[in-house]
């Protein structure tokens, strides 16, 4: 068996892959329960479906892709345009904590203006957060992978030396945690779930940063310096640029993120406010293929994925590792499948002369 | 005396706490010299530590434990050489997946052996380290690891430099396409370097496990894969650097903590982000020569290749 | 275990708390959840939790049926998990970390006939009750023994943050050195991480380096204390028993004992008596246990550990009582009086002999 490239992407494959994928990952993980000796059917179930058997868990599918959603079509903008922005989450924890900040300071006031504002904050804290790796590597040469991994680690510290000391609440028994945020600093919730309206702007983020890659100039240049960074040079496009661009974008959609979930569901700034997303962001933006509408897809995944997670630690007292294994090998089937996409696959020996150094066997 | 005791220990709590960045940067360097950019340093570090522990507790032998801490580093090497280099999927996405994949293996596979006890590696070479005069405590302490370690950073730099073999890799990192017009093997170089990479990574767990913390416990590794990682960049995929990079990781830390002890007082969280922006501070100081940095980056770096004729 | 009839998996995955009434679940057993913050592990503050709820579903056999959610992150993921258990049918539900607080009062709020219990934690509800133990009163016995074994007078100490549980112990462990050496200090090392075994090793390294000659730790893993193995350094530890990792060298260790609380709290809403309480136990409920003390400690003090252990149980020695003054030399707690529990709860002030910042 070997791999022959295709002339043109097979837009069959586009779909058909990760339906095969996600269909031969059921197969091996059914195999894997009967072989734990739990009911394959019941633990598929829990899986993938009970999460979504009720309108609540729709809502809370749907909050927990928002953040992956905002921070994945960051980083890709950034990977299309060869800037590998690792520091989502730091991002993240930046814009929780301006937003979060403007929230404490305004205090009980209420009014309009409250909540724009704060979301506001959160979206120039991740920007601003993503501009130091930006600024740097314009100015320093320093390479943003370090400097943005880097960052996330001086953000946790940040947050953290904030909640446990000068935003600490002062009724709250020096535990730490900052006070509640007032109702006007607080994002509505849909339909009795805990569902915010930031899950839209998500959505709406992606057809925007579709139009962005693909029909603006801006866009065109992001996708060059990627592509073909001296091509980019040669036509007198500006690095500088597209570093800025695709940073400040990344930490804003990041910093939005972050906002929302401590004006959203926490309520409060606290340690812990993210399990992860900046870095799960980045397998989602791949998983997407880079692409916004496949990103859109990918997110509801992961999300469900976590979700799937709780139920079967709570009703068949699986251990969360297991999940954790699973999720791996479904990651690795998406990633392996895509590979049908650019090739076909040609059952027959190789001609002699891939046989020569270098050949696939 | 007791000066140079308290010198000494420092010198060595640095040269341990280094050695498993040490380990798992110097497997990552030469994968990525060769154009493989492998995001899974922190699944199979721990997937060697699990497997390391659990040989070891079931055989005795240490030995036997860091062979199989290198084995497993291995197997999960070559599950992500067979996705990327024969399947050619994404490099970033694989890496990333073998990372949540391995924290989960790693955890299920390892519960049986969560909570053995087990003494430290150099507590089994030399028994009576803990009834050692100071001075002698902090030598013997320096267990086989710390120097395969370092000593580990002369031979990749040789290789890499010196040798025939390493001239081939680094082709191969820098145009894999040239590298096989030329006769060479392009994707055997680079199986054989991501199989380095996972070694040593599995190793940098066994580190861990057998030696500096001896336990077994879930995502023991606390991130230090993703720092080893970020030290290659640092390192701009030189042995020496990458070295210079873990050492002073690791003493920036050793220096915080003792700061504490000796009751400086600074918030506990801005102190602890010193490690992170030292090692920004000084990327940025040695990254101002752009056109050096240029010519260090493998120029492959990530790039798929298929063999075309 | 495992096998779990279908039937009650759709059940879970579909029921409503409207469907649940009291009448469809009065034959079934009591659903009881656990939520985690962290891996269960093999030691330390999650695995204790665990361990309670094995011996509560041991105990009360058939009539309870207990489940639980490990590594549940703080941030927005614990009301989801939380609300799940109560949808669920759980008619109680034990929150296990200080950051599930306001989760647990919000789903609550939502399902007021399941009942809550929140660790460590100080909002009530009708439904939510509060527990946690008085892990001050086992580190002021900690203290003791290491002042009686310190040869330099210096503890080492390896925290996470600076909350005020952990300031508590480091003050009574402190207090508890100075009953038999007046001139003991403790030094603070900070982690910033409640869980990285690397770190807290490279912690009670610098520590030893500095002359301490007794080291414990308020971190999750058993790393202090292997290293005080190692280096043939005294240890005390924390959350569980983790004399294995230290046969030699570890002293003892405040540990938590959840099993007679859970066994308490499931009977009372299994015969209808449950109410929203405040427990705060210590020695004298069994909450708090000492690990037996190593060979290595001297029978005196062995026996003045234990005589001190009766004190604190009856109440009649309380470790919080003045005169003791702070870092700044100023009375913290005024003589012949104690502190209240409020006092205690929000402790964020080190004692005099302490060495570290807050």
């Amino acid at each position: 068996m070997r791999l022959e490239k295709r002339e043109a992407p097979s837009a069959a494959m586009l779909w058909v892959a990760p339906l095969l994928a996600a269909a031969t990952s059921v197969v091996l993980t059914g195999l894997l329960f009967t072989a734990l000796r739990v009911n394959p059917f019941a633990a598929l179930r829990l899986l993938y479906l009970a999460p979504l058997a009720s309108a609540n868990g729709v809502a809370e599918l749907a909050l927990k892709m928002t953040p992956l959603l905002l921070c994945a079509l960051g980083i890709a903008i950034g990977v299309r345009a060869n800037v590998w922005n690792i520091g989502a989450e730091g991002q993240f924890t930046m814009g929780a904590v301006a937003g979060g900040g403007i929230a404490l300071a305004l205090g009980p006031a209420g009014g309009w203006y409250v909540l724009p504002l704060v979301l506001a904050a959160g979206i120039a804290g991740g920007m601003a957060w993503a501009a130091i790796p930006a600024a740097l590597r314009i100015g320093a040469n320093a390479h943003e992978i370090l400097t943005t991994l880097m960052l996330n680690y001086v953000a946790q510290d940040i947050l953290s030396w904030l909640v446990h000391g000068p935003w600490r609440d002062p009724q709250g028994f020096n535990f730490p945690q900052s006070r509640t945020f007032a109702d006007a600093a607080t994002l509505p919730t849909l339909w009795g779930t805990r569902l915010t309206p930031i899950f839209f702007v998500a959505m709406l983020a992606a057809p925007c940063a579709w139009l962005l890659l693909q029909h603006t100039t801006a866009g065109y240049r992001l996708r060059v310096a990627g592509l073909a960074p001296a091509a980019a040079r040669y036509a007198g496009f500006s690095a500088r640029g597209t570093v800025w661009l695709s940073l400040l974008i990344a930490g804003g959609l990041a910093g939005l993120a972050g906002i929302a979930e401590v004006a959203g569901p926490i309520g409060q700034l606290m340690p812990t406010i993210s399990p992860g997303y900046g870095y799960a962001a980045i397998i989602v933006a791949f998983l997407g293929r880079l692409e916004p509408f496949g990103i859109v897809v990918a997110s509801a995944l992961m999300a469900l994925l976590y979700l799937g997670a709780d139920g079967l630690q709570m009703h068949l007292q699986l251990p969360l590792s297991l999940t954790g294994t699973l999720q791996g090998m479904l990651l690795f089937l998406l990633l392996a499948a895509d590979v049908l996409v650019a090739n076909r696959v040609v059952w027959r020996r190789a001609p002699a002369a891939a046989h020569a150094p270098g050949s696939m066997r | 005396m007791a000066e140079a005791v308290l010198i000494l220990s420092i010198v060595v709590a640095t040269l341990r706490a280094a050695t498993p960045l040490l380990l798992a940067g110097l497997g990552e360097l030469v994968a990525e010299r060769s154009g493989v950019l492998n995001l899974g340093v922190e699944g199979m570090m721990l997937m060697g530590a699990a497997a390391g522990f659990a040989v070891r507790a079931l055989s005795g032998s240490a030995a036997l434990g860091l062979l199989a801490a290198i084995l497993a580093g291995i197997a999960m090497a070559a599950l992500f050489a067979l996705l990327t280099l024969r399947l050619l999927a994404n490099q970033v996405a694989t890496g990333l997946a073998l990372t949540i994949f391995g924290i989960g293996l790693s955890a299920l596979t390892g519960l049986p052996w969560a909570g053995v006890p087990a003494p430290g590696l150099a507590a089994t070479i030399w028994p009576g380290l803990a009834h050692a005069p100071p001075a002698l405590q902090q030598v013997l302490l320096l267990d086989p690891l710390v120097w395969i370690a370092f000593a580990g950073v002369f031979a990749v730099d040789w290789f890499l430099r010196r040798s025939r073999a390493g001239l081939a890799l680094r082709a191969v990192g820098e145009s894999a396409e040239v590298a096989h017009a030329l006769g060479t093997s392009v994707l055997r170089i680079r199986l054989a370097a991501v199989l380095f990479g996972g070694a040593m990574a599995g190793l940098a767990g066994a580190d861990l496990s057998l030696a500096y913390t001896p336990m077994w416990a879930e995502n023991m590794t606390a991130g230090r894969g993703w720092i080893a990682l970020a030290l290659v960049v640092f390192a701009t995929w030189k042995p020496w650097r990458l070295a210079a990079g873990a050492l002073l990781f690791g003493f920036v830390t050793i220096a915080q903590f003792q700061a504490e002890a000796f009751g400086l007082s600074l918030s506990p969280d801005l102190l602890s982000t010193l490690p992170y922006l030292a090692t920004i501070v000084v990327l940025v100081l040695i990254s101002r020569d752009a056109t050096r940095l240029r010519l260090a980056a493998p120029a492959a770096l990530g790039k798929p290749f298929r063999p075309t004729d | 275990m495992t096998n779990l009839p279908r039937r009650s998996v759709l059940a879970g995955a579909l029921a409503t708390p409207a469907l649940l009434t009291r009448a469809a679940r009065a034959a079934a057993p009591l659903k009881i959840g656990f939520v985690y913050v962290a891996p269960i592990g093999d030691a330390g503050w999650t695995y204790q939790h665990e361990l309670g709820r094995r011996a509560l579903q041991a105990k009360l056999g058939d009539k309870v049926k207990t489940s639980y959610v490990e590594n549940v992150s703080e941030g927005a993921d614990a009301e989801r998990v939380i609300r799940q258990m109560a949808a669920d049918g759980n008619g109680l539900i034990f929150t296990t970390s200080f950051g599930f607080m306001n989760p647990t009062i919000k789903v609550a709020h939502a399902f007021p006939k399941a009942k809550f219990e929140h660790c460590t934690g100080y909002k009530r509800a009708a439904n939510v009750a509060t527990y946690s133990a008085r892990f001050y009163q086992g580190r002021f016995l900690a203290g003791l023994v290491a002042g009686h074994m310190s040869k330099s007078g210096i503890i080492g100490y390896v925290a996470a943050f600076p909350i005020p549980e952990v300031v508590q112990g480091i003050n009574a462990t402190l207090l508890g050195a100075r009953k038999v050496n007046p001139k003991a200090t403790i030094k603070v090392v900070w982690t910033s991480s409640w869980f990285d075994p690397g770190k807290e090793r490279a912690a009670a390294d610098t520590l030893i380096s500095q002359g301490a000659d007794v080291l414990t730790h308020h971190t999750d893993s058993p790393a202090v204390v292997q290293a005080g193995e190692e280096k043939g350094v005294w240890t005390l530890g924390y959350d569980s028993d983790m004399s294995k990792y230290g046969p030699k060298t570890c002293l003892t260790a405040t540990t938590m004992i959840w099993d007679q609380y859970y066994i308490k709290r499931a009977g009372m809403v299994l015969d209808g008596t449950w109410k929203s309480t405040d427990t705060w136990g210590g020695i004298g409920d069994g909450m708090i246990k000492m690990a037996p003390l190593n060979k290595a400690v001297p029978a005196a003090v062995a026996k003045e550990v234990d005589i001190a252990t009766r004190a604190i149980a009856s109440g009649r020695f309380k470790p919080f009582f003045g005169p003791v003054l702070n870092q700044a030399g100023k009375v913290a707690i005024p003589a012949g009086q104690g502190l209240t529990d409020k006092q205690i709860l929000s402790m964020n002030w080190f004692a005099q002999g302490v060495e570290g910042k807050i």
